[in-house]
């Protein structure tokens, strides 16, 4: 990788220029006159660089990245799979990429189309009723749903106070109940990593608005006695949300809405294939069952007789939660991932992830500790080193998976395993990737046994070593600043 | 086909190190009934069937780069250059994950402080994030930090404000049990024309006021004048929230300027095209006293152990995968690629271009007014200065007046009807430097053989 390339504002020279724009082509303006002076900027201090300064400069830096397409990248709970090129050509066509929301509905019959036939795959896979696309993320989609459960309730006469969560979940979920104005209750883990019936039991009341599990949940395990919470979430009239991160593992081999959950958010960046971008945009999908179906957020899409309209008419619907149809161009790359697949390339993907993840649990099982020795799903969870190390820690590890040319796996999460350490293989691995990445990960435990200054000291080989966070946080610098 | 790369023989060898008979016993915790639904999904295509088949899709949509058009209210077809699809669609940026790793990330999170930096120079405030999913969820997350921050409920907001983003507000509002209140900010003479009513939302504002929030320039392209409002809000102790659109801040006052305590907006029009209004890309920037309440992903300057410059995430202690429910917002996964397209985008621009670009849309959009406004039967109505988009008053429905036009191959403007009832004849028109004369010209022709 790149050594350090200087900020875009520091390449700037005074009177530089890169743009191309046309010459007005109609009767000049007197500025003055449309815009009166005391409303216009005094000064705009952007960087001034050529054409080839500024693909220089973003080159340099997509240089300083790693990305699936480097190495395998695996971060538990993110599902790095690869993602394909042709979803990138098709989002790209004209006649997606250049739309104009507010078209007439006559003159966009193939995005209709497309939204219609993505919620009717999706719903065929979680075996919902109905589906939104308009959530721009996962969390985003929590938010609807969490939102759509409170109109459920306030149309029953109470919106309820309570959200129950485990302590394994994400922490997007305790920030999203606290958002739509519900107190977080957590619920703990029993010794086999999923929800502890009694204490669950035992929190249950007519308070409750709802419980959101993961499922799997965020230790790879799947919720074994998920029918029965849901049996006894229905019968005080709370709800059951299903955070769906986790959904690549359950493609093809169950869909949620039989075991009882009520509602579900995909994460389409995820579990189909639309690339992360280092952070977004990402996209999100909101399937529910019959109860919660009057609240979905407006617009839908409805078909009659092959042709597409929207539907405002929803009297209980949430309203609206993104500008228009939510993250379109991703949804045009998940419809791509799901006609490329088809019913047996879906089914597959859930099957490999999964066996994927158990070949490394049981690799790597002598040399790093499990704290729930199970089955996994599509990602296995360790408590750190099985032989622990004087003062390495699980955050070493992951860095000195640097040096061995791997993205470090995520560390530290769930919170409830001391010195987790989560890896995700996904299905897009090959044997000889899990090996090599194996190989590394119980080269690196040896070395903690014998020289553990290797793991502090890492990383050595990247193009920064490890970072003052302390310092980055307590006098925080967030930006360029033009000189006095 | 798939992208499962296993042979039969790695399937086989890898079910043996695993100690199970087949890929079945690794899914046995979940109840057997309910195991292997049918799916009922059609069979997979190659490649080539699906390049096919979704290029037939996109064929049955009209496009605004072969159809003129003059749609925007809220989404803007502005140009991109060629070096933001180049350099975004490198795999080292598009298939990257959210910085967590920074050694491995300086590319994503040096982008990110860039970005930063460029849109408190553009709003004129002293902090940004690294970007939010849209206009309208950005000022959604702005209005509940306001509310966090005066321990208030009370949220006023202008009816000229975009109306999907106050239908989001509401939506964002009903958790939290806010109470929005809408100020008929404009009136409607009986010859259509708009009367700027601006005043009521300075008179809306009282003690109970947690914010007031205002576009500029608002949903109709006027610009406001705001000092007077800053200055009332601040004197009942609320906060002033502006939406600001990046492409005229090219050539308009900054709201940090006047009194802005949070700034946000919309810059998909800087970053990506129109893609059926999304991916966008949501702006925020505020105050450096408000920092610690800011929602989002941040990335900072730092140093390594060796003393080299490098960039983290920073001031995480504010974000949900730390702080749970006390988090300031639920939000994760931001938009981090289009924060990239905007940053290469206005890098390429510089403070030239984005003045150019905003003067091209001034003076094109003052063109097609003029010559509208001279056509019978159709009037131009401007309380104010506008820039980009502006209201004109026909002599049909709009709905009428949009079907003539597409007949006449032009993607015609905004209906206002879609607003209220009332507005029906009223079209929202919008030019932008993508709209040449002849374009332009084509819609006053095509306009001037209306027939009501």
């Amino acid at each position: 990788m790149q050594n350090a390339e200087p900020l875009i504002f520091e390449r700037s020279s005074p009177g530089r220029h890169g743009y191309s724009l046309p010459d007005s082509d109609v009767p000049a303006l007197d500025i003055e006159e449309a815009v009166p002076g005391h409303w216009q900027r005094e000064s705009l201090a952007l960087p001034e660089a050529s054409e080839l300064d500024v693909v220089r400069h973003f080159t340099r830096l997509s240089q300083q990245n790693y990305s699936i397409e480097h190495d395998f990248y695996p971060l538990g709970s993110c599902t790095m799979k690869y993602n394909p090129k042709v979803n990138d050509a098709t989002a790209g066509l004209p006649g997606f990429s250049f739309v104009h929301p507010h078209q007439p509905e006559s003159t966009i019959q193939g995005a209709l189309a497309l939204i219609h036939r993505l919620s009717q795959a999706l719903m065929k896979i979680t075996g919902y009723a109905n589906c939104s696309l308009q959530p721009a993320a996962g969390a985003h989609g929590e938010l609807c749903g969490v939102l759509m459960m409170r109109a459920h309730h306030v149309k029953q006469g109470n919106p309820r106070r309570k959200m129950i969560i485990p302590d394994s979940a994400h922490g997007t979920n305790p920030a999203t109940a606290a958002m739509c104005g519900y107190t977080a209750i957590e619920v703990p883990s029993s010794d086999r990593g999923t929800v502890d019936m009694d204490a669950l039991a035992a929190l249950l009341d007519e308070d409750v608005a709802g419980l959101m599990l993961t499922v799997p949940n965020t230790l790879g395990l799947f919720e074994q006695d998920i029918v029965e919470i849901c049996r006894m979430a229905h019968e005080v009239g709370a709800l059951v949300y299903c955070d769906g991160a986790n959904m690549n593992a359950l493609l093809g081999t169950v869909q949620p809405a039989a075991l009882g959950l009520d509602v579900l958010h995909l994460n389409l960046h995820k579990t189909f294939t639309t690339p992360h971008g280092g952070g977004g945009p990402g996209a999100g999908a909101i399937c529910v069952n019959e109860t919660l179906e009057p609240y979905l957020p407006v617009p839908l899409v409805r078909e009659e007789d092959g042709v597409y309209a929207w539907d405002y008419n929803r009297p209980d619907s949430i309203g609206r939660i993104h500008s228009f149809y939510g993250n379109f161009l991703n949804q045009v790359r998940a419809y791509t991932y799901i006609c490329t697949l088809g019913d047996e390339g879906v089914k597959r993907a859930g099957e490999y992830a999964v066996l994927n993840a158990n070949y490394l649990k049981e690799r790597l099982r002598g040399a790093y500790a499990l704290r729930y020795d199970r089955t996994c799903m599509h990602e296995v969870v360790f408590a750190g080193l099985k032989e622990k190390a004087e003062g390495v820690r699980t955050l070493d590890v992951a860095k000195r998976m640097i040096d061995y040319g791997f993205h470090p796996s995520t560390v530290y999460f769930p919170l409830i395993v001391p010195e987790a350490l989560m890896i995700e293989p996904t299905e897009t691995e090959n044997k000889d990737t899990l090996d090599a990445f194996i190989d590394a990960l119980l080269a690196i435990a040896e070395e903690a046994r014998t020289a553990p200054e290797l793991l502090k000291e890492a990383p050595v080989s990247a193009p920064v070593r490890r970072l003052d966070e302390t310092t980055a946080a307590r006098r925080p610098n967030l930006r360029w600043e033009p000189p006095e | 086909m798939d992208y499962v790369p296993h042979s039969n023989e790695d399937r086989e060898a890898m079910l043996r190190a695993i100690g199970v008979a087949g890929s079945e016993d690794l899914f046995h915790d979940i109840p057997t009934d309910v195991r292997h639904p049918h799916l009922d999904l059609p069979p997979g295509m190659s490649e080539p069937e699906v390049i096919r088949h979704l290029n037939a899709l996109g064929q049955q949509n009209s496009n605004v780069l072969e159809t003129p058009s003059f749609l925007g209210a809220g989404c803007y077809n502005h140009f991109i250059p060629s070096i933001v699809n180049a350099l975004i669609l490198r795999g080292e940026f598009l298939t990257s994950y959210t910085p967590y790793q920074p050694e491995l990330s300086q590319g994503t999170l040096q982008v990110m402080y860039e970005f930063q930096s460029m849109v408190c120079l553009l709003t004129g405030m002293d902090v940004a994030n690294a970007s939010m999913y849209d206009e309208a969820t950005a000022t959604a997350e702005a209005v509940l930090t306001a509310c966090s921050i005066t321990k208030r409920s009370k949220v006023v907001v202008p009816d000229t404000f975009h109306p999907t983003t106050l239908e989001v507000l509401e939506t964002y509002a009903e958790g939290r049990e806010l109470s929005l209140v809408r100020v008929p900010a404009f009136t409607i003479d009986d010859d259509g024309s708009f009367r700027d009513n601006w005043d009521a939302v300075s008179a809306a504002i009282d003690d109970d006021t947690a914010c007031v929030a205002v576009q500029v320039p608002n949903f109709f392209g006027w610009v406001h004048e705001c000092q007077d409002i800053a200055d009332t809000v601040h004197a009942h102790g609320a906060m002033f929230v502006v939406s600001a659109d990046p492409v005229a801040l090219g050539i308009l006052t900054p709201p940090g300027e006047y009194g802005a305590d949070i700034v946000t907006g919309e810059g998909h029009s800087l970053a990506l095209p129109p893609g059926f209004g999304g991916p966008r890309l949501g702006l925020y920037a505020t105050r450096k006293k408000y920092l610690r309440q800011m929602p989002g992903r941040v990335s900072g300057m730092t140093k390594d152990i060796d003393g080299k410059r490098g960039f983290v995430m920073t001031l995480q202690a504010r974000e949900q995968h730390i702080r749970r429910e006390k988090a300031t917002s639920n939000i994760c996964t931001n938009e981090a690629l289009a924060a990239l397209a905007f940053t290469i985008n206005v890098s390429w621009l510089g403070p030239a271009g984005m003045r150019k670009k905003a003067e091209l849309c001034l003076a094109k959009s003052h063109y097609a007014a003029a010559q509208i406004d001279a056509l019978p039967g159709f009037s131009v109505t401007a309380p104010g200065p506008y820039i980009k988009e502006f209201v004109v008053h026909c002599p049909a429905t709009v709905s009428d007046v949009n079907e003539h036009l597409l007949a006449h191959g032009v993607l015609g403007g905004y209906d206002l009807g879609n607003l209220r009832a009332e507005l029906d004849r009223h079209m929202l028109v919008c030019v932008t430097e993508l709209n040449t004369r002849q374009d332009i010209d084509r819609l006053i022709g095509a306009l001037g053989e209306f027939n009501t």
